[in-house]
């Protein structure tokens, strides 16, 4: 039977789309020209020029003091929550569990933003580093969460009860066979909340306070104060980061066999 | 109820395992979530003071300059703009999803990973690039130009058609996934049928192909309304004045104007906004007694 045409034409279309800002913008990141219509020649002028301002190195400091605290932090929160959410999933409470770790996910960013404000302002609480912490902790959980959710969708619990007949109490089964089966689904949400926290601007925006700014801060203040194309190096070294954690993070996740017990 | 029977119960919560592991995330999004949440409605009735700050005692002053015809405009526009993005987006993922769900199994993963790249990319970045790409002197308005489809004096940032075109390319992945997620679990030998009882391939498409992924058609319209409803950056950075939204809104309130109490406001408007198609499905969900939603739904 003959098919249409028309949807593998568009889906190549949709493709072209989606990636061609990208690479337009990883190739002006080498042209030394002012403006992008241009092309100048390979070189490296932005990335040089990258490297001697000092307010990136302090804004990619800030991002990685957050986005790692961050990650230990909601990795702890999200686990323990999708254990409960998987273990006791009918109950009326993790019914209302499940409603509030889907709210991070649905909200739209700024009104999560605009609401984490006006509760830091209302309770006193001075907008710095510890305030973009706190928001961000609290939309990666839900992310930790459904990731590691996911992976125990296919857990059998029938482990841990052998390993209680076996002799081990509560604790030694949660870390010596809970963890260790868990743990890509574990390490893939880690990957997840490290990510969304780098990457996060608009929550970030509203709860940032005076010496707090974060690498997407910093470029959106170069994006709005039309500073030099440094922002397509800036961008570029950022995209082989994130691209680097989502294959990484799939990897983990996609992989067939479980890592071995220890 | 007895004292003992108090004690009982408080001893058997607070030793119930259920409740040990529910308590963190319940409290810390309660805290995070449910209490702001609950504070934005509260600070739209308090006034401002002169410091930026949240002034003492209510007043019903900020509420009402709601309806002043600014506003007005401004959520009329804001609405359009999301229906048509969310429009464009269904338009353009149900062939998409539709052609990964039916390619071979190995060139499926390959495309679905093409699909999610981009929108593990980071969001600002994205923005950015098609801000430089529309830029007066971009590679896009001097290829339009040279093939003669654009004046020289064109402007194709800060419009509303850029906004929309960008909303689109930021919520087109989100669209994709779940209509793919359908139509992979849609069994197409129904499609077959049609065509052999004499259907069009179009109107298979239409007739059958599309019920038969209604709770992903349902879940791809939420995931680009919603989000669309509540755009901020993608204004801020390609709209300008004509092209400003709600967010933008929302944003001037707190950053320029200092007056939380009318930012408070504002966002109160947003999360009706948002909780309205929500809200709708789960009615529609409930009258026709089934489950046709993914979202909100117990594990």
């Amino acid at each position: 039977m003959r098919r249409s045409r028309v949807p593998i034409v568009v889906t190549v279309l949709v493709l072209a789309f989606l990636y061609l800002p990208i690479v337009i913008l990883v190739v002006n990141s080498f042209n030394p020209a002012r403006y992008s219509g241009r092309w100048e020649g390979f070189s490296l002028t932005w990335y040089a020029r990258l490297l001697e301002s000092p307010e990136i190195w302090q804004a990619v400091k800030n991002t990685l003091v957050i986005a790692v605290s961050v990650t230990a932090v909601s990795v702890v929160l999200g686990t323990i929550a999708a254990y409960a959410l998987h273990r006791w999933g009918a109950s009326r409470l993790q019914r209302v569990h499940y409603t509030l770790i889907y709210q991070p996910l649905v909200v739209p960013e700024i009104l999560m933003g605009i609401s984490l404000l006006m509760a830091f302002v209302a309770a006193g609480v001075p907008l710095g580093l510890f305030t973009v912490f706190l928001a961000h902790v609290t939309f990666c959980v839900s992310y930790v969460a459904m990731t590691v959710l996911g992976r125990l969708q296919d857990f059998d619990f029938s482990v841990i009860e052998a390993a209680r007949d076996l002799g081990a109490g509560p604790w030694q089964s949660a870390r010596k066979v809970l963890v260790p089966l868990l743990r890509p689904g574990i390490v893939a949400g880690a990957l997840l909340a490290f990510t969304l926290s780098v990457d996060d601007f608009v929550i970030t925006f509203f709860v940032a306070g005076p010496g707090s700014t974060t690498l997407p801060l910093r470029i959106y203040s170069m994006i709005k104060h039309g500073a030099p194309p440094m922002i397509n190096a800036l961008s570029t070294l950022l995209l082989a980061v994130t691209l680097t954690a989502v294959l990484l993070s799939r990897r983990l996740t996609t992989r067939r066999a479980d890592p071995p017990i220890r | 109820m007895t004292t003992p029977s108090v004690v009982k119960k408080l001893k058997r919560y607070r030793f119930d395992p259920e409740w040990l592991a529910s308590l963190p995330t319940l409290a810390w999004l309660g805290l995070f979530v449910v209490v702001p949440t609950v504070l934005v409605f509260v600070i739209a009735f308090r006034p401002s003071n002169p410091y930026g700050g949240i002034g003492a005692g209510w007043t019903l002053d900020t509420v009402r300059a709601l309806a002043m015809p600014s506003y007005l405009a401004i959520a009329w526009r804001t609405l359009w703009m999301s229906l048509l993005t969310t429009a464009i987006c269904l338009l353009l993922a149900l062939p998409a999803g539709y052609t990964i769900a039916r390619a071979p199994e190995r060139w499926r993963n390959r495309l679905l990973l093409l699909v999610i790249i981009p929108f593990w990319t980071s969001f600002l970045v994205r923005v950015f690039a098609w801000r430089s790409l529309l830029h007066p002197e971009g590679p896009l308005k001097k290829a339009l130009d040279a093939l003669g489809l654009v004046g020289p004096d064109a402007t194709l940032l800060y419009n509303p058609a850029a906004v929309v075109l960008v909303m689109v390319y930021t919520f087109l992945p989100f669209t994709i996934l779940p209509i793919y997620a359908a139509a992979e679990k849609f069994d197409f030998r129904l499609v077959e049928a049609a065509r052999d009882l004499g259907a069009r391939p179009f109107q298979s498409f239409r007739q059958v192909f599309l019920p038969g992924i209604r709770r992903g058609l349902v879940t791809a319209v939420l995931v680009v309304f919603i989000p669309a409803l509540g755009s901020y950056i993608i204004p801020d950075l390609v709209g300008g004045p004509s092209g400003e939204m709600l967010g933008n809104k929302i944003a001037q309130r707190v950053f320029s104007d200092r007056d939380l109490p009318h930012a408070s406001a504002l966002s109160a408007v947003l999360v009706l906004a948002v909780l309205a198609p929500l809200v709708a499905v789960l009615v529609l969900q409930r009258k026709g007694k089934r489950s046709d939603i993914v979202m909100g739904e117990a594990p």
